[in-house]
């Protein structure tokens, strides 16, 4: 499956789908998070009847539509592109993997699309119930998106609910609940709504401070703060706990990844949390690839252990363990898994020779070995490792997957403080007079984008070499199109998306500028 | 009970739904047709306005169709999904690229600071317009066609020329298809305008475009369809073998008299519509048209995919050829699909109330000026 792959073709496929994801969650949270504040303030407005109110949801959904305009351009290559580069995927896993993007489509983007039109357009044509409704279906709508994605994502990082079926070599689903209700799935979405809930509010508590700043809009600002400030404040909490839950699943459905995160090159008990650390290289290898050490840290000893297995003593495995093998540990090694692997895949390839020249029942007894329970956990659990060439390719970038992981994780911390200090300001009536404070949130609006975009990376540059964990590298995943035309598509999204995003800053640089209307 | 239902029969069951999300696709693809005449219908900038907002309003639903046609596909006959979208690539990546440029280009058009300026987006909107349906009838065609692929026995695609689905281009019969979509759209974009927009003036023009477009969707169309009739077919054996038949998509249409009927009703609803609007003062042939326009998509997918023909045909490759059989999803993924898809009629019920609720009033100028959101 993966013999002549050209590699170049493999990091262009593997940059484009990062450009263009990247780009798509650089509009996707203000969206999740914007449309719940926006209904928030509206629902205020249909309470009271309070004209203000009016005014400041009508301000914050101009700048939703300019944003949604742009996350629905960025989005739509994304689903597509799983069939344009990475084809031999999309069939692989298709049975199961097409199944939550159809949902998506079917209950969420026209639930989002639909009144997304008579939240804008509706003011003057419908009742005032009519269009608060309305708005807040478009953010179920668009909550309820990201939650179909999301499952299907997390289905990649733990593939569970299915068995492979070696007539058509692909995967195919056996318990649609198990793909919802996947451990992975259900700390993933609720990680990532709550961070798009952060990243909105701080849009918002930033864009008021400037308006402080600026002695403008007074009301409207200090409104904005309170409604950001506690919507805010909610989601970091609810960011930090469900990315400590998030943490824990990694730790043990993809425990190489876990230890990349760490940085944890050897296993070991009482394992410390590391706060703050920088990495070098250590010297110590494994096959070609060097190991990681400490140059500098500060830790809680023995917290890694206790959060990850509830005991202050409990063992985390290392890099070199989850390589190499730990037999006291119980930790198989890696080229173990490839002989494993390797064995199924040997059998799928029998399987297909028996149907080929027509040995009826030799192909039954293979079929048959495919559903036994013990082969799938004991072989085809592995299969994904028959084309993995050397132990250690099995490792992602242990530098990129710790840096993304802590900076992300600080940032967490910084929103949590930012959040209480701007409710504190204002209910101490002092908020105006803290500039420092209020420039301080004015710059903080980027660091939701970047805590984000790190997340994301560690999401998936963290599972690398895996697609599908355990089942299926990136290698045999690609379709196998000229270099060329990659590379061609991937400047032209390139150029396009930026070009784009200039226009979108400029305009919504502009609109704040100019302020809500009177 | 579910026990009994077949994974046969959920495979025509979600074909019928595919073909439906095609229909609509198309109808909807009204919004397209008004882009493509953004420099040359209007005859003033208010104009031109009046009717960016007409289609601004509704640009979505189209857009939303589209990815939830992408996304039936991919769960319902996945290998569809891998072998056409992997191998036709710059089709696809065309196609792609005019709805990206489509969806700011509303929002952003008239916005102050769009460092563009407003004609960029005017042209965004053209591009799409013309490409989009230009691009999707042709890759469609395909389906009657033929494209050059072949699968391996893991069902991974090989595309048979480094043209990776742009050669498509070059037979007459694909563009005919194309070009049919595309003044399709034109015509169902200028009766949206008769419908739903209040200035006279831009209704009368729209009624006198209407004549040229329509002519040339029927010239394109009658040419698709008589070649369809007349040439040979992709049959399957019930042995999965897939050969050519003489006047294969003829025996289909009169093997399947329902189909024949669906068919007829959707091309009589088609011109009805047109004529409505041509010879009479009738604002509401959109209704007829774009219902005409859904059953006779719906009708060509049938006989592109049932009585035993292969949907996706290879032209290098017979026996890779696409069948509704060899290309869908497991059993039981289609069952859960099946109940997803029964709240589809739920989802059409609230867009229509939302549509009445947004076109309770034609769009004039006046309309404009107490509209917040004006593009």
């Amino acid at each position: 499956m993966i013999e002549n792959l050209d590699l170049t073709l493999l990091d262009w496929s593997r940059a484009q789908f990062a450009l263009t994801a990247i780009y798509h969650w650089l509009f996707v949270p203000l969206t999740l998070g914007l449309s719940f504040i926006v209904a928030i303030m509206e629902t205020i407005y249909v309470r009271t009847g309070d004209e203000e109110w009016k005014r400041m949801t009508r301000f914050w959904m101009t700048l939703f539509g300019i944003n949604f305009a742009i996350g629905v351009a960025t989005g739509i290559i994304l689903e597509f592109e799983f069939g344009t580069n990475w084809s031999n995927y999309s069939w692989f896993v298709g049975d199961i993997f097409g199944a939550p993007l159809a949902i998506e489509g079917i209950l969420a983007f026209f639930l989002e699309s639909t009144f997304v039109a008579v939240m804008f357009f509706g003011w003057n044509k419908v009742s005032r119930r009519f269009h608060l409704v309305s708005t807040w279906l478009v953010a179920v709508g668009a909550n309820l998106s990201a939650l179909w994605i999301l499952v299907a994502n997390s289905w990649m990082q733990n593939p569970v609910g299915m068995v492979f079926n070696p007539d058509t070599a692909r995967n195919e689903m056996t318990s649609f609940w198990a793909l919802l209700f996947n451990p992975v799935a259900v700390g993933k979405f609720l990680h990532t709504i709550s961070s798009g809930f952060l990243l909105a509010s701080m849009f918002v508590l930033g864009i008021s401070s400037w308006y402080l700043l600026k002695k403008r809009e007074e009301q409207l600002a200090k409104r904005s703060i309170l409604i950001s400030g506690i919507f805010g404040l909610l989601s970091s909490l609810m960011v930090a706990y469900t990315g400590d839950m998030s943490t824990r699943t990694i730790a043990r459905v993809q425990p190489v990844k876990f230890a990349a995160l760490e940085a944890l090159s050897e296993g070991k008990q009482e394992a410390g949390l590391t706060i703050v650390g920088i990495l070098k290289d250590s010297g110590r290898k494994i096959g070609g690839r060097s190991l990681t050490e400490f140059s500098l840290k500060i830790e809680v000893p023995g917290l890694l252990s206790l959060m990850t297995s509830g005991d202050r003593d409990a063992f985390v495995p290392g890099i070199s363990d989850l390589v190499n093998g730990n037999e006291a540990r119980s930790i198989m090694p890696v080229t173990e898994k490839i002989l494993r692997g390797k064995e199924a895949k040997e059998l799928l390839s029998g399987y297909k020779a028996s149907k080929h020249e027509k040995m009826v029942q030799k192909a039954d007894s293979i079929s048959a070995v495919f559903r036994d329970p013990g082969f799938i956990s004991g072989n085809f659990r592995y299969f994904g490792y028959a084309f993995i060439d050397k132990p250690e390719d099995v490792v992602p970038n242990v530098k990129l997957a710790y840096y993304t992981f802590h900076v992300m994780v600080l940032l967490g911390f910084f929103f949590i403080i930012m959040f209480a200090l701007a409710l504190f300001y204002l209910f101490r009536g002092t908020i105006s007079a803290r500039k420092w404070f209020l420039w301080l949130a004015v710059w903080s609006i980027l660091l939701p984008y970047v805590s984000g975009e790190l997340g994301w990376a560690l999401a998936e540059a963290g599972r690398q070499p895996w697609i599908i964990q355990d089942l299926m590298p990136v290698g045999a995943a690609v379709t196998r199109i000229s270099p060329g035309s990659v590379i061609t598509t991937f400047i032209l999204f390139a150029v396009l998306f930026t070009v784009l995003l200039i226009s979108e800053i400029s305009i919504m640089v502009r609109q704040i500028k100019l302020g809500p209307k009177h | 009970m579910t026990a009994m239902i077949s994974h046969l029969f959920l495979q025509h069951y979600w074909w019928m739904i595919i073909s439906l999300l095609a229909g609509i696709l198309v109808f909807l693809m009204f919004v397209q047709g008004g882009q493509s005449m953004i420099f040359t219908l209007p005859l003033n900038d208010g104009q031109r306005r009046l009717l960016v907002n007409a289609f601004g309003r509704k640009w979505e639903f189209t857009f939303t169709t589209l990815v939830t046609f992408g996304g039936a596909f991919f769960a319902s006959f996945p290998l569809f999904y891998s072998a056409s979208f992997g191998g036709a690539y710059w089709v696809w990546i065309a196609i792609l690229f005019s709805f990206i440029v489509q969806a700011v280009a509303y929002e952003y058009r008239t916005k102050p600071a769009n460092v563009y300026g407003q004609r960029t987006f005017d042209i965004f909107l053209f591009i799409n317009g013309t490409l989009g349906p230009f691009l999707i009838g042709t890759a469609v065609a395909t389906f009657f066609t033929g494209s050059a692929f072949s699968l391996n026995e893991m069902n991974q695609v090989r595309w048979a020329n480094g043209w990776h689905g742009l050669e498509a281009l070059v037979s007459g019969r694909n563009l005919s298809l194309g070009l049919a979509v595309l003044f399709l759209s034109r015509v169902n974009g200028l009766l949206y305008i008769i419908n739903s927009v209040g200035e006279t003036d831009l209704v009368e023009r729209s009624r006198k475009k209407l004549l040229m477009n329509s002519l040339t969707f029927l010239v394109f169309f009658l040419f698709f369809l008589v070649t369809l009739l007349l040439s040979g077919g992709f049959a399957v054996a019930g042995s999965g073998e897939v050969s050519m038949e003489k006047f294969k998509y003829l025996h289909n249409l009169f093997g399947m008299p329902l189909v024949l009927i669906l068919f007829l009703a959707g091309v009589v609803g088609v011109l009805f519509g047109i004529g409505a609007s041509l010879f009479s003062p009738a604002r509401n042939g959109i209704w007829f048209t774009g219902t005409g326009s859904i059953l006779a998509v719906i009708g060509l997918f049938l006989i592109a995919g049932f009585n035993n023909t292969a949907f996706y045909p290879s032209s290098t490759d017979l026996n890779s050829s696409l069948t509704i059989q060899n290309a869908s999803s497991s059993l039981f993924t289609l069952k859960t699909m099946m109940f997803v898809s029964f709240l589809v009629p739920v989802v059409l019920a609230y867009i229509w109330f939302a549509w009445k609720a947004i076109n309770r009033n034609r769009i004039t100028e006046e309309e404009l000026r107490g509209e917040g959101h004006v593009y």
